[in-house]
């Protein structure tokens, strides 16, 4: 379940952000991505998920492996926490969510509708989501946004235990989880160079 | 897909639109007609399938910007993406669920609203018919479209221009048979047709409307 990949050249609005980024994912590893805004944290983690075509450069995944999770937290509004829930689990292929709304302490909103929950209640219920999906690889787009101190040591906990189960976690963060085995890469070292005049043309076609 | 299908099904009983907006339309399309072209039977009756045909079509369009729309606002339609689901049965569900909303509700009501526009006795069947084989197609159709403008701000007049050019086919051949049904002709040539337009659309589409999406969602 090792994500390998190499010499990966990410784009973005048709230009070169990041480029001959190599680095394995392997069972039981978090890597966090650090750099500043508009470096390509999303970009890249969007072309490891396959929501995107690398420039160059290779992702080797497990086929199904990744869940990816980003900004949005794909919920619906009129549904309720546990049918929000029940839908991804469904689509792909688990059966409980009890586990998952423990571990984000939702139980008592499991009959809560999802567009009556706060921004940080909503982050959880999002967060939850990976769990049900039973996949081992992880891609989270600035996970902890919105949560507040415990939340996002309950997130961390979630974490550990996914790492500690031969799961894997590839994030773009900020803050510090406090977890002792993650790795941090800092991507602003694979900055790409501008863009030559050939590429510039290119946006514009 | 059937969780998919229930969860689609679910949000558009619950958030209205979906059911209401469609119906609602098609019967204020019909109740306005007399008022323009006046209230003569034999004149309406010669003009219903038509009415209805286009009532229904325009119904349809109404509800498209809301399939991918509203998924890809919220994030879902990434995470989709990336589920165990191929992006072709996502988009067919999605059809099916759109279909299931607006197409069927309006072939069921129908028959209610030919009475209104006085179609004469012998159309019903041929009319019904014709709207059940013809309404997947403008689902599907309009699938298509809507993947096509996802994403785009304000992109529903552009879906409309978009769509209803495609419609043309299925609105000749689902009028035509409507037409003859109602003068008591022959309406095989027709059926054949529009039956042909919905299998080819169904089967191919789909395949499109994935790879249209797959490159909105870079």
């Amino acid at each position: 379940m090792t994500v390998h990949v190499s010499d990966l050249t990410v784009t973005r609005g048709g230009v070169a952000v990041l480029e001959g980024l190599s680095f394995a994912l392997r069972p039981g590893e978090a890597v966090v991505l650090r750099g500043p805004n508009g470096i390509g944290k999303t970009t890249l983690l969007r072309t490891v998920a396959g929501l995107q075509p690398a420039r160059a450069g290779r992702v080797e995944a497990p086929p199904e492996s990744m869940v990816y999770a980003g900004h949005a937290d794909g919920l619906k509004a009129t549904l309720t926490v546990s049918e929000n829930l029940t839908f991804w689990a469904r689509v792909f292929g688990q059966g409980a969510i009890g586990p998952a709304l423990d571990a984000f302490e939702l139980c008592p909103l499991a009959d809560r509708q999802a567009g009556a929950l706060s921004a940080g209640q909503k982050r959880r219920l999002g967060l939850a989501r990976l769990l049900v999906t039973g996949r081992p690889v992880w891609l989270l787009d600035e996970p902890t946004v919105s949560l507040d101190v415990d939340a996002v040591a309950l997130f961390a906990d979630a974490v550990r235990a996914h790492l500690a189960g031969g799961g894997s976690a590839l994030m773009a963060t900020h803050i510090d989880l406090g977890l002792a085995e993650a790795r941090v890469l800092d991507v602003a070292a694979f900055r790409a160079a501008a863009p030559d005049a050939e590429d510039f043309d290119e946006v514009f076609l | 897909m059937i969780a998919l299908l229930t969860r689609d099904l679910r949000l558009a009983v619950r958030a209205g639109g979906g059911f209401g907006l469609g119906l609602a339309f098609f019967l204020i399309v019909v109740v306005l007609v007399p008022f323009g072209v006046g209230p003569e039977t034999a004149l309406l009756g010669t003009i219903a399938p038509g009415i209805l045909w286009l009532g229904a079509l325009l119904a349809c369009l109404l509800s498209l910007d809301r399939i991918f729309a509203l998924d890809w606002e919220d994030g879902s339609l990434d995470l989709l993406a990336t589920a165990p689901l191929p992006m072709e049965a996502v988009v067919s569900v999605k059809a099916l669920a759109h279909w299931l909303t607006t197409g069927l509700p309006l072939v069921l009501a129908t028959p209610l609203f030919a009475l209104l526009l006085s179609l004469p006795g012998a159309g019903y069947g041929p009319l019904v018919l014709s709207l059940l084989l013809g309404t997947p197609a403008l689902s599907v159709i309009g699938t298509f479209g809507a993947a096509l403008t996802v994403g785009i701000k304000r992109g529903g007049l552009l879906l409309s221009l978009l769509v209803l050019p495609l419609y043309v086919p299925t609105l000749i051949f689902g009028a035509e048979m409507a037409r003859r049904g109602a003068e008591g002709l022959d309406t095989t040539t027709p059926l054949l047709m529009l039956a042909g337009i919905s299998c080819g659309t169904i089967a191919l589409l789909p395949f499109a409307s994935a790879a249209v999406l797959r490159v909105n969602l870079r």
